[in-house]
């Protein structure tokens, strides 16, 4: 990978306050996103990848949520600790969020356009005209039919499909370094998500944009990704390049992820591999690595020491564990 | 021999009123004429999209919503037209595992409470032998029974659910509809449940009517897999058939749309243009032909006939001018 990353995390700590003590959601999270590339955040409820991308945006709920220690660089501008009204500043301008829900992040009183244009004039300058032939622009772009007659719509006219599109719009009018999009699809039907996916994707090889995709969905990973981080309670199990990380995982927590998937094409009808157990508790977590009592490969060390990620940020592929693949 | 279910062009269509009066002013065609045939101790599979009609059409089967019009047939019993006693009686016989197992437990009930339920709602047993039942049908879902006295909120998705089809179980159904049973969970714990009703099935011989917009679990876990659009079955077929020579074009669509966790398997994709049409106001002729990239001048017009493409005694059927 060349050049400069547009985004450094670094040993990223996130922590939320509870009735019941303090949970550690992110820990000591480290990866880059480079230009025009798509990096995965993948893993279950409650694994941290959601928060992650919230911390990007600086958008931990504060209280109970901080980001305890560590370092988010937006092209080489540290974003940890910096007040509220510059990061305000910086998102819409220089990073944009899609969220899973696209009428969370839609106002139902206003049409589309006057949202779109309501970006453009306060973070571009431009007239309302001007802003207004860029909205439709966008939504051109982002394979909206009839533009010019959508833009005078309410969000509650338009499909799910469309209306994540708006968001997507949206997120992408003031030309953003970077993107962060939380289950921008899993919301939709197949045949939509996969109208979007397509869309994301050439849109992000035509803006040569740099993107975070958080999923749950190993198969929107494999199609849109160049890279992925599989989280697990917090922490990075394995990061690597999609192709390795697909043929050959080396976390046994990705092995049996990919083992215990049902997949379209391969029917027989035998029993699917299955990672035992369930997740710990954030709140009552192991000593050692927070996978062991559900890993084949477990030993004693495992019980007793916690795993990081082996070689260093510049390594193209990481694992967190003992006894890997 | 009769088939364990046997569903004859079953609509279900829902009032829209509107107006000063309130009077009916349109109708949406929910469930707009299915007919299959389900045996005994196999599972059939139900995919389509949001507001296809799946769920619509497991309730209506389960008569939790009267049909307009149609017949299910239980064990060769017509239950659309059977009085609420009758009815009541025929419960113990099927039964229904939901989607979100935060929402279908009450969360004032025990586990035990929970389970033993519908056996007295049915009057079965003693209570010695309720509870003996109740224990019993905890192992049958791999939980302990210490867990007896413990409230749903104590217990992850999961867990929840195998409750959930413990208490499905209670009453040895033959029959059981499972509406989205493993949506709502994690990849690593979707696979244990997926397991469990695939054993259910093999040990009890029941039935399940397996409703799901996930295409890959439904190729899992199916004998047949019936494909819906806007309230119809447009393809019908042995669940490898179906995946593997898709006939009817939404079936090919929706297959090619599924993201594949393989990076050196680039999908060659059909994306659909435009989003589904509302059951409101099904379009005339094919209900798929707007979208439809093999679209054909007859299939804007007349709504197409079911054919049989079967080879080789297995039936395949499929709606579609194509084929006809």
């Amino acid at each position: 990978m060349s050049a400069e990353p547009i985004l450094s995390v670094r040993d990223l700590v996130v922590e939320f306050r509870t009735e019941h003590g303090v949970v550690r959601a992110v820990d000591r999270v480290s990866f880059d996103v480079f230009p025009n590339e798509t990096v995965g955040l993948v893993g279950e409820s409650g694994c941290g990848k959601t928060v992650t991308g919230l911390a990007i945006l600086g958008l931990i709920p504060s209280p109970p949520g901080r980001i305890a220690s560590g370092s988010i660089r937006l092209a080489g501008r540290e974003l940890v600790g910096l007040p509220e009204s510059e990061l305000r500043q910086l998102r819409g301008r220089d990073m944009a969020m899609v969220f899973q829900e696209p009428m969370t992040a839609l106002n139902p009183v206003f049409t589309v356009g006057n949202q779109m244009m309501d970006i453009l004039r306060r973070y571009k300058g431009l007239s309302r005209s001007q802003a207004r032939a860029a909205a439709i622009e966008l939504l051109a772009k982002v394979g909206i039919p009839a533009p010019a007659q959508r833009i005078d719509e309410y969000p509650h006219q338009l499909s799910g499909g469309m209306r994540q599109r708006v968001v997507i719009a949206m997120a992408l009018s003031c030309d953003p370094k970077l993107i962060v999009a939380d289950e921008p699809t899993t919301a939709l039907d197949v045949t939509t998500q996969a109208q979007v996916l397509e869309q994301i994707v050439r849109l992000q090889q035509e803006f040569r944009m740099a993107m975070v995709l958080v999923t749950h969905d190993l198969g929107v990973v494999a199609e849109t990704c160049q890279r992925a981080l599989v989280m697990y309670c917090g922490r990075v199990a394995e990061q690597a390049d999609i192709g390795p990380l697909f043929a050959h995982p080396r976390h046994p927590y990705t092995a049996g992820l990919l083992r215990s998937l049902p997949r379209v094409g391969e029917a027989e009808k035998q029993d699917l591999a299955v990672i035992p157990g369930m997740v710990p508790d954030l709140l009552d977590l192991p000593a050692g690595c927070r996978f062991a009592e559900r890993c084949p490969r477990r030993d004693a060390r495992c019980d007793g020491e916690l795993p990081d990620l082996d070689g260093d940020a510049a390594s193209p592929a990481r694992v967190a564990c003992f006894h890997p693949l | 021999m009769t088939p364990l279910l046997e569903v004859r062009n079953l609509k279900k269509h829902f009032p829209v009123r509107g107006g000063l009066l309130r009077r009916i002013v349109a109708q949406v065609r929910a469930v707009d004429g299915v007919s299959f045939t389900l045996e005994v101790g196999k599972t059939l599979g139900l995919v389509g999209e949001s507001g296809c009609g799946k769920s619509t059409l497991g309730r209506a089967i389960l008569q939790l919503q009267r049909p307009t019009s149609g017949e299910v047939l239980l064990q060769g019993t017509e239950l659309t037209t059977l009085d609420r006693k009758r009815l009541h009686a025929m419960r113990r016989s099927m039964q229904i595992i939901f989607q979100d197992p935060y929402a279908s437990l009450s969360p004032r009930r025990t586990v035990a409470q929970t389970i033993r339920e519908p056996l007295e709602v049915h009057g079965i047993g003693t209570p010695a032998e309720r509870e003996q039942r109740v224990e019993e049908l905890l192992g049958v879902v791999g939980m302990r029974t210490a867990v007896l006295d413990r409230y749903p909120h104590e217990f992850s998705g999961g867990q929840r659910q195998r409750i959930g089809i413990a208490r499905a179980l209670a009453l040895d159904p033959k029959l059981i509809v499972a509406d989205e049973p493993v949506s709502a969970l994690d990849v690593s714990v979707r696979a244990q449940v997926l397991n469990l009703i695939a054993r259910l099935q093999r040990e009890m011989g029941i039935a399940f009517l397996f409703i799901s917009h996930d295409l890959s679990v439904v190729e899992h876990v199916s004998d047949q897999v019936g494909v819906m659009y806007l309230g119809r079955i447009v393809e019908l077929a042995p669940a490898r058939e179906l995946y593997r020579q898709p006939r009817h074009p939404y079936t090919e669509a929706l297959l090619s749309a599924v993201p594949v966790p393989d990076p050196t398997r680039k999908a060659r994709r059909i994306v659909l243009g435009g989003d589904v049409p509302s059951p409101m106001n099904p379009p005339p002729g094919c209900p798929f032909h707007l979208r439809c990239p093999k679209v054909m001048d007859i299939c804007r017009s007349v709504p197409p006939p079911v054919v049989e493409v079967g080879a080789g005694g297995a039936s395949h059927q499929v709606a579609c001018h194509l084929h006809a």
